[in-house]
């Protein structure tokens, strides 16, 4: 059966990245610490998962949504101009190009076709900068479901453009007036609205967080970023395998999916977090939104809202498997401001002609620095995911350039 | 089948009124709501409450409706944390029924489960609710809860499956939780008809003291639940009441209202 697969996946020897240990647990983070009234819900999405990830049939109806509609698989692009700037060979892996414009379509198509398998004819999802909610809004039309889309009101001001895109494809746009109004609030609402929905709507999570089997699940849904790039790493660079794996990290989706092709390579992992929302870089042990994870709180255990200018890294908290890694020391947790990223961002967008989100800008924000004071050693062939494309943050650049 | 005998104090309580014939009432408060907060526990047991539960209001209360949000927000922007609201426990001294502590379950992880319990011990709580706690993942808490003497009570939903019903009903203590809807709480028009059901399937596998909450707000919904469950837990329509400035007079009214329905419901021929 594995031979009809339509990617090879890299799990360590020790099992980093591979299936999550009992009751969802990536050392000691994760679990399903869910409401009673959801965890029924979550066993039959596990137990769904798991038949359908088996299941060459669902792989294979997966696998053909994601070259024909979502135009997988993306480039691997050298970064010629910044490359000679910076001393390192960087590669950008460009899941910009992806309908939609972000990685988040790559989960979004799983969970979209596992809802069908269950019977479900609903989507519920929250998003941050949009771009969940806007992947989500697409597969529910191309696939004949509803979508219901939870977004803090804050983020339905400053990413207009996402939130008409949705709307244009027939999702139902739910503004979140409560708390912070941003992510994690949209979230706490999306999960509100599936206790009362779970016999006809599906939670499709954006992120590696939520009650297991999400982290895992999502996670999974996205290591095609980083088993395709091991593919074309392997072919494309000098190195075969790049020194360094870079990505940046809200919940973590897109890393999670990037790192998964390189579990058990050499290669040193960094995830790029947003300074205001420092989940695994700072974060403390606590329960949020399902999960065993690292989030910022104060001395009183209350959760501490995130503050970016990327609405998508605007999370408290990180995936449970990051937290893992974390403590592993397998991946290292670095911040950078605000306005290292937009430097980041226009930077790119005059060396290499590509204006990329500002989560993605962080990420890259990291490279230029570390190239810069040696944390990445001249001559250092580094992989970094483009995790999606900055139309979206234009009129956010527009205000302050 | 729960042997009456080496229940704890919490549980004693509930199941000694019970067994006299009486619906038990459980209103909620979320602690810290107002300066003087602790006289609305004091005026819930004068309107003849069996246990009361107080709410240590967190950040991201995923399971509850915009009500207690409103609550648990306006009662942090006054400064209340766990510590604070303890301390205020500490100082009521015995109303006579026993204290039900609810709250998420990262204020009990950034203490830690062992010290979180023991601190609600020395505040003179006897339970605990954690709603985002589900049974599988408890063990941790109820270990440190069962060391310091304080009883967790699980909750079921209409959505929990028969065999996972009776670990929850065996491990539970002080009462089960019966959820009576798919849903959050908040006030609602009309008991759920899932209510009865769940009910039902509860107390077929436990004779523990059965609870009903989420969206019972009047006195007629409170009549109906008793019909299924040993009494009720009335949240949402304290604190609306409260976050509209009624204050613990007002509330004891109100409070009177449901004691009389259920009280009435009990002297009807069965």
């Amino acid at each position: 059966m594995r031979d009809v697969l339509p990617w090879r996946e890299a799990v360590a020897p020790d099992g980093t990245m591979g299936e999550p240990r009992a009751r969802g647990r990536f050392g000691g983070y994760g679990g399903r610490y869910a409401p009673e009234s959801l965890v029924e819900a979550c066993r039959e999405v596990e137990e769904s998962f798991r038949e359908a990830w088996a299941d060459p049939g669902f792989r294979g109806a997966l696998a053909r949504l994601l070259a024909v509609h979502a135009g997988r698989p993306t480039p691997l692009t050298p970064a010629r101009r910044l490359s000679e700037a910076l001393g390192v060979e960087l590669y950008l892996k460009r899941e910009d190009l992806t309908h939609t414009g972000s990685h988040k379509i790559n989960n979004v198509l799983g969970q979209a076709l596992l809802a069908i398998r269950m019977g479900r004819r609903r989507l519920i999802a929250e998003t941050g900068a949009g771009q969940h909610g806007v992947a989500t809004a697409t597969a529910a039309a191309l696939l004949g479901l509803e979508a219901t889309v939870f977004m803090g009101e804050r983020d339905i001001e400053r990413q207009a453009l996402n939130v008409f895109r949705m709307r244009m494809l027939g999702a139902e746009v739910v503004p979140v007036t409560t708390g912070s109004r941003t992510l994690k609030d949209a979230t706490s609402e999306a999960m509100r609205h599936w206790v009362g929905a779970t016999g006809d709507s599906h939670y499709c999570v954006g992120s590696v967080v939520g009650p297991d089997p999400y982290p895992w699940m999502v996670r999974e849904f996205q290591r095609v970023i980083g088993d395709e790039a091991r593919g074309q790493c392997a072919a494309e660079l000098r190195t075969g395998v790049p020194d360094h794996v870079v990505a940046c990290v809200g919940g973590g989706s897109n890393a999670a999916g990037t790192f998964a092709g390189f579990a058990d390579t050499p290669a040193r992992l960094v995830g790029v977090e947003a300074d205001g929302g420092a989940g695994a870089a700072r974060g403390r042990l606590g329960v949020l939104h399902g999960c065993r994870s690292l989030f910022l709180q104060d001395d009183d255990g209350q959760i501490i809202q995130a503050h970016s200018i990327a609405a998508g890294l605007d999370y408290p908290g990180v995936g449970p498997e990051h937290a893992h890694l974390r403590d592993l020391g397998r991946a290292r947790y670095v911040t950078v401001t605000d306005g290292e990223a937009v430097g980041a961002a226009l930077r790119l967008a005059r060396t290499e002609g590509i204006v990329p989100a500002l989560e993605s800008a962080h990420a890259l924000a990291w490279v230029i620095r570390a190239a810069g004071d040696g944390d990445l050693p001249a001559g250092s062939t580094v992989l970094m995911t483009l995790s999606g494309r900055g139309d979206k943050d234009v009129s956010t650049l527009k205000e302050l350039l | 089948m729960t042997n009456a005998l080496t229940a704890g104090a919490v549980e004693r309580h509930l199941r000694a009124r019970r067994d006299a014939g009486r619906g038990l009432l459980m209103p909620y408060v979320t602690g810290g709501i107002t300066p003087g907060w602790t006289d609305y526990l004091r005026a819930f047991a004068a309107a003849g409450a069996d246990a009361i539960e107080v709410g240590l209001p967190f950040s991201d209360p995923t399971l509850d409706g915009v009500t207690i949000q409103q609550a648990s927000d306006t009662a942090l922007a006054r400064g209340a944390s766990t510590r604070r609201i303890l301390a205020d426990l500490a100082e009521v001294g015995d109303l006579g029924v026993p204290l039900v502590v609810s709250t998420y379950y990262n204020l009990v992880l950034n203490d830690g489960p062992e010290a979180f319990c023991a601190a609600l011990r020395r505040a003179g709580a006897g339970g605990l609710i954690v709603p985002d706690l589900p049974v599988h993942e408890a063990d941790e808490l109820t270990d440190a809860a069962e060391a310091a003497g304080i009883e967790p009570a699980l909750l079921a939903s209409p959505a929990t499956p028969q065999p996972r019903l009776a670990e929850i009903a065996g491990r539970s203590r002080g009462f089960v939780y019966a959820v009576s809807l798919m849903g959050t709480t908040g006030e609602r028009t009309a008991l759920a008809a899932s209510a009865a059901e769940l009910t039902g399937r509860i107390r077929r596998v436990t004779d523990r003291p059965v609870l009903l909450g989420f969206g019972i707000s009047t006195p007629d919904q409170a009549r109906e639940a008793r019909r299924h469950a040993d009494g009720v837990v009335v949240g949402a329509a304290v604190m609306r009441r409260v976050l509209d400035g009624a204050g613990p007079d007002d509330l004891r009214a109100f409070l009177a209202t449901l004691r009389l329905a259920l009280d009435q419901e009990c002297d009807r021929p069965r």
